[in-house]
Formats: C-alpha cells, structure tokens, sequence
C-alpha cells in the first residue's frame, strides 16, 4: 500500500469517493452537502457542478462535481424529512450516506433512526435490510457551546440495531468509513470536529477495518486505560507520562462504540487488573459506564482496583474558552483519577 | 375501471371487512396482544389506490395497516399469525399488528408511530428515481398524521426532488378521539399541496371509484417526472381508534357514519354490470373462507422459538 500523510478530513472524503465510485447504489444525502443547489453560476462550462460548500465542514467538497446532484443531494434543513427518506432509500435498494451536520441536531432527526431505521429488520421477521450510514460530529474543543459540542454517540449506541463507529485518526476514519457505508446496517460514523485536521498515514487504496473490534494501541501490564475518539490522544499521552515512573498502560482505541469490544477489553483487564475508560460524554449512562459495568460483571475476580471512568461533568457544553477546556477530559484528569489505582499499585510493589 | 378490476377490488375489500371482524372477535376473546386498530370502513381507499400497483411499487402504511397490507397482496394467513404474535406470522411475531411488513411486496410496514411514513415513501421514491425504475411510492396517512412536522418535511422534500411519490391521506375524522375540524388550521388536508407545489385533491373515500381514478391520474404524473400528488380521501372508520375504545367522541352527525363503501360498490357494480349478483354472492362467500382457513392456520401456528428473540437485529 501507498503511504501518504492526509488530514482526518481527507481521509473521509477520499473514503465516500471511492465508495461512490465503487457502487452507484451508493448516494449523500444532506444539508448542504455539496450546497448551491440550482444555483446557475456554480454549473461549470462542461455542465458539471461545484459546490457552495461540500458539507459544512467540506467533507464532501468535489463529490458533487464528480457524482452530480443525483447522487450528492442537498436537502432543505428538515433532518426529520430527510432522514426518514434516508432510510426509506435504504429498505429499497439505495446504499445511502446520510449526514446530520452536527449530532446535537439528533432531536429532529431521531424517529427514523429509532423507530425506522433500527427497527424494521427485526420487526419484520429479518425480510428488510437498512445499509445506511449515518456520518455525524460530535465533541467539544470548538468554541461552539451547547447546542453543537455535544457528545452522543452513547445515545446511538443504546439502540439495538444500530452499530457505532468513531474513529481517532485517520487511518481508522478511511478504513471504519469504507467499512460503515459496505454494513448492511445502520451504522452511525460519529466524527470529532477537533480531530478534522489530524495528519496521519493513510494508504490511497480501498481498505476496511474490521467494526466491533477495538484496537490496542499500546501494550502494558500495570493498568488498562480505554478510550474513545480524540480521547485516544489523551490516553496515549497519560501512558507515556506514567511510563517514566515505570508504570505500563495498554491503552485501547475502542473503535466501535456498539457493539464494542468486550474480548479485547476484558482479556486486556485480565492481564493488567486496572481500568479507566475515558469517554468525552455526559458521565452518566453513557459508553463508559457501560463498559464499566460489564468489566465489573465479567472481570470482578481479576480487577486490583476499582474501575475509574473519566467523563465530561454533568452540564451542558459551556462556551466561554476556559469553562470549555475545564469540561473536556485531559491528561491532567485522567492522571488525577489514576492516581488511586496507581498508589494501589505501589503498594502491591511494595508488598511484593 | 374493468371489470376484472372490480372484482378484484371487491374480493380485497370483503377480505379486509372480515379480517377486521374476525380480528374484532378475536381480540374480545384475548387472543391478540397489545395494541390493534381496524381498518373496516376505509376499505375504498386501499383497494382503489392498490388496484392500480404492482408488487414493484412500494406503500408505507399506518397503525392502522391490515387494509393496506391485504391489498398490496401480503399473505393473509402469515398476517392473521403475525397479528396473534405466532412463529408463521410474516414478521415471526416480533411485529404484530402495527408492524405488519412484506418488502417483497413492495409492503413497507404498518407503523406504531403516526407521520412514521412521509420519509420512508419520499425515500422508497427516491429509490425509484436513482435507479431508473418505472415505479411509485405511496404514502398512506392519517388526519392525525397530516399535523405532524413529517407532514410538511415529506411532502416538501418530495416535491423539491420532484419524486414518483403519492401522499394518500385517510381522513376519517378523527386522530384517535380528537375531531379533524378542531385539530387542522385548514378545512381540509388537500389545500395544503398548494403549500408545496403539488395538485392537491379531495375525493369521496367511501367511493372506490373516485379513489381509483384520483390515484390513476396521480401515477400517470409520478411517472411522467411531474412530481408528487396529495390524495385527501374522505371516509370513516367503523371501530374505534383502538380495540377496547368506547369511542365517546362519535355522533350522529359525523360525515359518512351511515355509509358502507362495499355495499355501495355492491350495488353501483351489480347496477353498471361490472359484477353479477352471483359474483359477488361467490366472491363474498370465498373471502369468508380465506379468512376462516387464515384464522385456523394462524391459531395452529405455534408461538415463535425463544431463541429468536435475538435474531434478525443485523443482517
């Protein structure tokens, strides 16, 4: 394979390009996803279009001009109309992406992914298949305040029938991508917006990554430490800071939300005995917790500690800079809540 | 409409009655679970807008779906299993009643949730115009529905994209024991397409006839790439909204409360000669017995294996 260095964003674009040129059942349908829809000035002299905008964010700049508005579908701010005919398209034979500019936005467009979409193949007896991709953003760190930083890939990720993704790099973005919009099912692809300009490696050919795997990114003995998204950066950061005192942290990418991964992480437990989970929602019934309650029932005989999850606080997304970095967990605080687990395990060397 | 048309119209519409009557009885017994809702009294409005589809064309339905669901051809023993939650029933009995689905059949699904099906059609559509299919979609709807925000996100969206999409409204009169004509701003629920640029209108819901050919015209534009129509089909249902309502809100005067489209149909086809009295005493007596043997087949049906309970989540 190819290595290049993109951008998080990149790596995306460059998925939901090669999957449309891969399968022509394969549509974006969205708010402004190309923009300037029957807008004269923007259809180019050879009759192909631009786009105003490609996605707010433009994670879709240059589909339009090279799928056309067939196939790239600006629709009217009414997330509830377009995302029910999202799902709809996919119970009949379309392989839609479907985009909810930001997933606070997910009290106008829950029903067809509750009731609809999630739903259908179990209520009718396994006869319908929905392949929808839901890409959404989520995640504080943008001045944006409460109504556009919040994190709920949770909120997905309780409903049966629906798969969650969320990567933390580019690589993984291309990769889950490609793999979300090949499911034959509902699968929300939930994107951190401070991530958009990471740079990573990302080869130019097609691949996939395997959803419902986690992957451990570091190995360790002394302490486990399981992240999601952009809080994978801060666990990564936490382990090397703790490995100058000698203490080793596997650190786990979880990947996917729901279904997640409960071999590697419990094996993971098993071995180190300790476990934080670092998850940037609200800190209740969310992600973490759940994990936290699984490892507690699965793994209670090989945990040294009590598990710890790291978690925003419970209020809305403040806006003014300091409050809005005092909300998002860092390093400093999943160190803080380590330190528990951490003067337990001096003691256990001591003991020894 | 031909004749062989009428007869099949009206074999559809006596097996949607007796279904409705033996789910009527059945229920009273305590053999259904949950939550049902009958279709007898609107069965002009399935059977003349599914009398001009084929399995290829798609419908969303209601809570209020077994009509919908015999006439675009769903089997009817799998359907009566269904609705007594048995393991032959369409869906396995994981649906029942409001979920009553064939996708093969171009079926989509009853709905539990009112408004449920303005995207689902508008997308179903969408299907058809992105693959190049000579298709429709319709939506069927409630009065209830049409105040719904899906109400104006569908039809607007529909009507922008210009899909093969027909919005078929059954209004009768009430969304569960709320009258229309204290619930919509608008006389009727037809108007409202001038809102979104499509032809907007209302026709007698208890007369298949006038439904059929709204619904002929709707398809010739759909198809011709003219966009989406809004169908008001005035009618009325004979239950209540749901089994076990006392229906208090009901009077003597309510439009259509004396009106019974398939004895209407009955002597309007006899009269023109598009059906004999003998066909339709045959046709009568063979709905009678598809139901009956439905009935049997459904109640010998055993209750679905505990282990399905978790399949069909993913595919």
């Amino acid at each position: 394979m190819t290595k290049r260095e993109v951008t998080f964003m990149t790596a995306i674009t460059e998925a939901m390009a090669q999957a449309m040129r891969k399968d022509e059942t394969v549509i974006l349908i969205g708010t402004d996803v190309a923009g300037g829809a029957e807008v004269d000035h923007l259809v180019k002299d050879d009759g192909r279009y631009d786009d105003a905008f490609g996605g707010v964010f433009g994670l879709s700049k240059g589909l339009v001009t090279e799928f056309g508005r067939g196939r790239v579908i600006d629709t009217p701010i009414a997330e509830h109309g377009y995302f029910g005919a999202a799902v709809g398209a996919a119970a009949t034979g379309l392989r839609p992406i479907s985009e909810l500019m930001f997933n606070d936005f997910i009290g106008f467009a829950l029903d067809p992914i509750l009731n609809q979409g999630a739903k259908m193949r179990y209520m009718f007896g396994g006869k319908a298949k929905i392949p929808l991709t839901v890409r959404t953003v989520h995640g504080a760190g943008a001045g944006a305040a409460a109504q556009h930083s919040q994190t709920l890939y949770g909120w997905f990720g309780s409903i049966p029938g629906v798969k969650v993704v969320v990567p933390s790099n580019p690589y993984d973005a291309k990769g889950l991508m490609l793999a979300a919009i090949e499911d034959d099912n509902l699968v929300v692809f939930s994107e951190d917006k401070m991530l958009y300009g990471m740079k990573g490696d990302v080869p130019e050919e097609y691949y996939t990554i395997e959803i419902g795997k986690a992957n451990v990114v570091r190995e360790g003995t002394d302490l486990t430490i399981v992240a999601i998204g952009k809080m994978v950066q801060v666990a990564q950061q936490t382990a090397e800071t703790l490995q100058k005192d000698d203490i080793s942290v596997e650190v786990i990418d979880l990947r996917t939300v729901a279904p997640w991964d409960q071999e590697t992480v419990l094996n993971s437990v098993k071995k180190t005995g300790r476990l934080i989970v670092i998850d940037e929602s609200n800190p209740h019934n969310n992600t973490a917790t759940d994990i936290a309650s699984v490892v507690a029932d699965k793994a209670f005989d090989y945990l040294d500690g009590p598990i710890k999850t790291v978690c925003a606080p419970n209020t809305p997304v403040p806006f003014a800079h300091n409050l809005e970095q005092a909300y998002i967990p860092d390093v400093k605080k999943v160190l803080t809540v380590a330190e528990e687990l951490i003067i337990d395990l001096q003691k256990k060397a001591v003991r020894v | 409409m031909e004749k062989k048309e009428v007869l099949w119209i009206y074999q559809k519409m006596n097996e949607i009655r007796f279904f409705e009557e033996e789910v009527h009885r059945t229920f009273g017994k305590g053999l259904i679970p949950g939550f049902v809702h009958l279709y007898a009294g609107e069965e002009a409005v399935a059977t003349g807008v599914m009398a001009l589809l084929d399995d290829d064309d798609y419908i969303t339905s209601t809570h209020r779906g077994h009509g919908h669901a015999i006439a675009k051809g769903c089997d009817i023993r799998g359907m009566m299993a269904e609705i007594m939650g048995k393991k032959d029933g369409l869906g396995g009995g994981k649906g029942g009643s409001m979920h009553v689905a064939d996708v093969e059949k171009g079926m989509l699904g009853a709905n539990g949730i009112v408004g449920g099906g303005f995207g689902l059609a508008a997308g179903a559509a969408l299907s058809i115009k992105t693959l190049g299919r000579d298709n429709v979609a319709v939506c069927f709807f409630g009065d209830g529905a049409s105040n719904e925000g899906t109400f104006h996100e569908g039809l607007n969206l529909a009507s922008i994209l210009n899909l093969p999409v027909i919005f078929v409204c059954e209004n009768n009169q009430f969304g569960e024991g709320t009258p229309f004509r204290y619930a919509s701003a608008s006389e009727t629920v037809a108007e409202r397409a001038s809102a979104y640029n499509m032809p907007g209108v209302r026709v007698d819901g208890m007369d298949v006839e006038a439904v059929y050919n709204a619904t002929k015209e709707a398809i010739v534009r759909a198809k011709a790439g003219q966009g989406p129509t809004l169908i008001e089909c005035d009618t009325y249902r004979m239950f209540g909204h749901f089994e076990g309502d006392e229906q208090k809100y009901k009077t003597d005067q309510d439009p259509n409360r004396d009106r019974d489209p398939i004895v209407e149909l009955r002597e309007k086809a006899i009269q023109k000669g598009w059906m004999t009295e003998t066909e339709a005493n045959d046709i009568e007596t063979a709905a009678k017995a598809t139901i009956k043997d439905a009935v049997e087949f459904a109640e010998a049906s055993p209750l679905p294996d505990l282990s399905s309970l978790y399949t069909d989540i993913f595919a």
